[in-house]
């Protein structure tokens, strides 16, 4: 039994090596996976910041961990009682005047450094206001998907967020303006920076600076019904180039192909119209995502399936086979209407 | 005076005429009991619920529950933990113990007692009726899928929809009421019945910190009341506090809930806290080291647990300002707190410490919970929040508090008062095997949540994605639920067991020095024959060392 005892300790601290290793791997890209959302794999200055914070507090936590885990199994070790004791008490000790203070006084300094770590480092993340050439976008959480709006370029689109990457002569960051139309959700993205909640009638903002091109994930973060789990989102990091050439599509209005143009009048009698907007034509709902440009996202229903015909077909067929729960309503298509309305939604590129 | 086996053989018969013995007590000692044997029962059904959360996350993309269910499941679990098991453990350890520790005959106010202990059953009962009654005749049951912080406007009538919100309202409204009649009656009991001699600064470190527990009570739960009925009356009189489709504040709930939320969070500490200051000194046979520090850390607490509430809501969007002193309030929490880990670690050391199953979980607590604040230390880091708020890190984080800290410390206080209690002492045997499973599954479920956090997963979430590599971390903390499970069923089994074929106790078995073992185990019905007389913390001591008591030290 005392010899198994000792084990309270090393256990523990074995998963605080682990922890340590753990965050040494994650940020070495030794545990690469295809859709990492770790905090250490940071693609943005603002997140970069934060891992820094984290390692310094992580070795400080860690260092109090150690030392008192370490007195524990120690005296546990070297106190634990014996075959050979006799039955006398060992001495009281009632305590000492100047060892409680000193350790009354060793946490408040700790506590102190931490403090103004802290303050620089809120400081530091969170700037008045945005920088002039800050790219902005007002960002709306809906029960269960996201809506992405850039007021200075009339775009609106759901779901994926495209951003420039800029270059060492011209930083840019993104400067995000968060509502809500329903319950209260929030924004995290983790690799470009930590979360920042959208709540009902107020209007949060967070900025984040990326530092590489490539598509990262994330997802709400505060539980907000049903599909809360399905509410991914998806930040795509663009050269200034192709977001360019991304935001110049989505200014234009819907094409018009005359071919689908039986799936198209079908789409604007239907309730579709009522909660979707597709810029050129009638629809002019907003309860649902903008639908102009849908075949340049990736992902349908806020990434629960993606964006190709037989998920499409699935979505409108009944939409609650793809996301249990979604307000997205079961229209009762047959098949013929499914597919002309699939075939008009294909060609909004 | 009756002795042991008169009062364990009332014990039994008054089981046969239970009408009698226990639906009408008012006696302190038995609804104690009726709270113990109640939260187990609770505990059962939370544990069932985590449990099937966590088959569920054993692979991304799994339909073992729907989406719906899962949600039900983490809102059940949470508010079953938090105030139908722990709340009503830590009421009925109270309710046995402080009466018998400062040596009085009863609580203040026996039949508000019972009183409490009934509003916290009905409350719990509800709670589960829920699965019933909550759609009212319409189809099958639908318990509450808020969150055990319900955060407004989900809440209202728009997005919660039938009747299971009102049932998550009522049901923690009435634990709540049954909570502050419990918090008045303990005060009232503490100030007022103190065997003659017991000053203040004499009484026992769980007698202090249950009087700081039922202070923080009356101060957090009122709040939280008015804050329910003002849902109540939004979703059904037509107000619209926290309705934010007509202009209500959309943080006003948060505000209000965590206000009671994070004092709550020491409400279940703090017992906890005491137990172990009572059991690490009697089985490393030394005084608790700096009992003053101790009891000013206490009273410490209590006041800055009232001014930390909002470093839940560090990504809401408050101002730096905010934040920062929010910030800085928690991380002043860690002081005291820390006084007190040293305190325990002190106690140890040039003790003669006999690792029994008690000590054993006092141990547990410690690493334990010494983790659970350190994570904490991180979390009050502001920016670091904004990454690890509400992910699983933060699960992680809290259960090593719950669960590391407080749960390990409520098995440590049942293996020690247990004797006590019933007579009997509980099996070593299966005791460690509760032990060793426990802390191994412990770590090994809640270890790999703070992974997966950093990896990405946010709570709350019925499945994750395939290609975040979470798969690993979640398939861990399945197996350590699974393992943590059979520990808890080594427990049920040997409270069952011990009852009937555990070695008997004798009066004080574990050699201890409060007053609860000055009198027979089980104790009469008036608890003491005769109201002992006090002269320093530990009175037996002083009658065991009549050459050297502690009066003369203190």
């Amino acid at each position: 039994m005392r010899s198994t005892f000792s084990g309270v300790g090393t256990r523990s601290c074995g998963f605080r090596c682990a922890f340590l290793m753990c965050a040494c791997l994650c940020t070495s890209g030794e545990l690469a996976v295809a859709e990492s959302t770790s905090m250490f794999d940071s693609a943005s200055h603002n997140s970069d910041s934060i891992v820094d914070v984290f390692y310094l507090v992580l070795a400080i936590t860690g260092l109090i961990f150690v030392t008192v885990l370490g007195a524990i199994v120690g005296f546990v070790w070297r106190f634990r009682s014996r075959a050979d004791d006799n039955e006398a008490e060992p001495p009281q000790i009632y305590g000492s005047w100047p060892i409680e203070i000193a350790w009354t006084i060793t946490p408040v300094l700790i506590i102190f450094v931490l403090f103004l770590l802290v303050i620089r480092s809120v400081n530091e993340q969170r700037p008045s206001r945005a920088p002039r050439d800050a790219l902005q976008v007002r960002a709306v959480g809906h029960q269960w998907w996201w809506s992405f709006e850039y007021p200075s370029q009339g775009i609106v689109t759901a779901n994926e967020l495209h951003v420039p990457l800029g270059d060492a002569a011209h930083p840019r960051s993104v400067f995000l303006k968060l509502e809500s139309a329903d319950v209260i959700h929030s924004f995290w993205v983790p690799r470009l920076g930590g979360k920042t909640d959208l709540v009902p009638n107020r209007v949060n903002t967070m900025w984040f600076h990326p530092r590489q091109t490539g598509v990262f994930y994330g997802q709400c973060a505060e539980y907000c019904g049903t599909q809360h789990a399905k509410m991914l989102l998806r930040v795509i990091v663009e050269t200034p180039e192709e977001f360019e050439a991304w935001s110049a599509n989505e200014r234009k209005p819907a094409v018009s192909d005359p071919q689908v143009a039986d799936g198209r009048s079908l789409f604007l009698q239907l309730a579709c119209a009522n909660c979707h907007t597709i810029r050129g034509t009638d629809a002019r709902g907003t309860a649902g995502p903008d639908l102009t440009h849908l075949m340049s996202r990736q992902t349908i229903a806020a990434g629960a399936a993606p964006n190709d015909h037989e998920h499409l077909t699935r979505w409108i067929r009944d939409p609650r086979t793809v996301k249990a729960g979604c307000y997205m309503p079961d229209m009762k298509l047959n098949t013929t209407q499914s597919r002309l309305i699939v075939s008009y939604l294909e060609t909004l590129r | 005076m009756s002795t042991g086996t008169e009062n364990r053989t009332a014990l039994q018969a008054t089981t046969a005429s239970w009408w009698d013995g226990w639906l009408t007590t008012v006696d302190h000692k038995r609804i104690g009991l009726m709270y113990l044997v109640a939260s187990c029962v609770f505990m059962a059904l939370g544990g069932l619920e985590a449990l099937l959360m966590r088959f569920q996350l054993w692979q991304p993309n799994l339909e073992l529950v729907s989406a719906g269910t899962f949600n039900q499941l983490f809102t059940m679990h949470g508010t079953t933990m938090i105030f139908f098991v722990v709340m009503p453990i830590q009421a009925g350890m109270a309710n046995y113990l402080v009466p018998l520790m400062i040596g009085a005959r009863d609580v203040a106010f026996p039949r508000l007692n019972a009183f409490g202990f009934w509003m916290f059953l009905f409350g719990g009962g509800l709670l589960y009726f829920s699965y019933i009654g909550a759609m009212g005749l319409y189809g099958s049951g639908s318990a509450p899928d808020i969150g055990w912080y319900a955060y407004a406007p989900l809440t209202s009538p728009a997005f919660s929809r039938g009747n299971s919100t009102d049932y998550w309202l009522l049901s923690t409204l009435l634990a709540g009421v049954g909570s502050v009649s419990f918090g008045i009656n303990l005060i009232a009991t503490i100030v007022t019945m103190r065997a003659p001699g017991m000053r203040l600064r004499v009484m026992p470190l769980f007698v202090w910190m249950m009087l700081v527990t039922s202070g923080l009570i009356l101060f957090a739960f009122p709040p939280f009341t008015a804050a329910e009925i003002m849902i109540l009356f939004d979703r059904h009189l037509g107000t619209h506090f926290f309705d934010t489709q007509a202009g209500a504040h959309g943080l006003l709930w948060q505000h209000l809930f965590w206000f009671f939320g994070h004092p709550e969070v020491y409400i279940l500490a703090l017992p906890a806290f005491g137990m172990i200051s009572e059991i690490i000194p009697v089985f490393s046979r030394k005084v608790i080291f700096g009992y003053s520090s101790m009891v000013a850390a206490t009273v410490g607490i209590g006041f800055i647990s009232m001014s930390v509430w909002a470093h839940h809501m560090f990504t809401v969007g408050m101002t730096s300002t905010l934040d920062l002193f929010f910030s800085g309030a928690t991380f002043l929490v860690a002081v005291p707190t820390g006084i007190k880990m040293f305190n325990w670690t002190a106690t140890l050391y040039g003790g003669k410490l006999n690792l029994t199953v008690p000590m054993l979980f006092a141990l547990g607590f410690l690493t334990l919970f010494l983790v659970g604040g350190l994570t904490g230390v991180m979390l009050a880091v502001v920016p670091m929040d904004w990454q690890l708020s509400d992910s699983y890190f933060l699960i992680g984080h809290f259960h090593f508090v719950a669960f590391g800290g407080i749960l390990f410390a409520i098995m440590a206080a049942y293996y020690y008062w247990y004797p006590k209690m019933t007579g009997r002492i509980l099996g070593r045997r299966l005791g460690l095997w509760h032990f060793w499973l426990q802390f191994i599954g412990f770590n090994l479920t809640f270890v790999p949540m703070h992974f997966s956090g950093i990896l990405g997963m946010p709570r709350r979430v019925y499945t994750y994605q395939a290609d975040a590599g979470l798969e690993i971390w979640n398939q861990i903390s399945t197996v350590g639920a699974v393992i943590t499970g059979l520990g808890l069923l080594c427990f049920v089994c040997n409270l069952v067991v011990s009852f009937r074929y555990g070695r008997v106790a004798g009066d004080d078995p574990w050699n201890a020095w409060t007053l609860e073992w000055a009198t027979s185990s089980p104790p009469p019905s008036y608890n003491f024959e005769r109201i002992p007389s006090v002269k320093s913390r530990r009175p037996l001591w002083d009658l065991k060392h009549p050459t050297d008591p502690d009066w003369l030290h203190e």
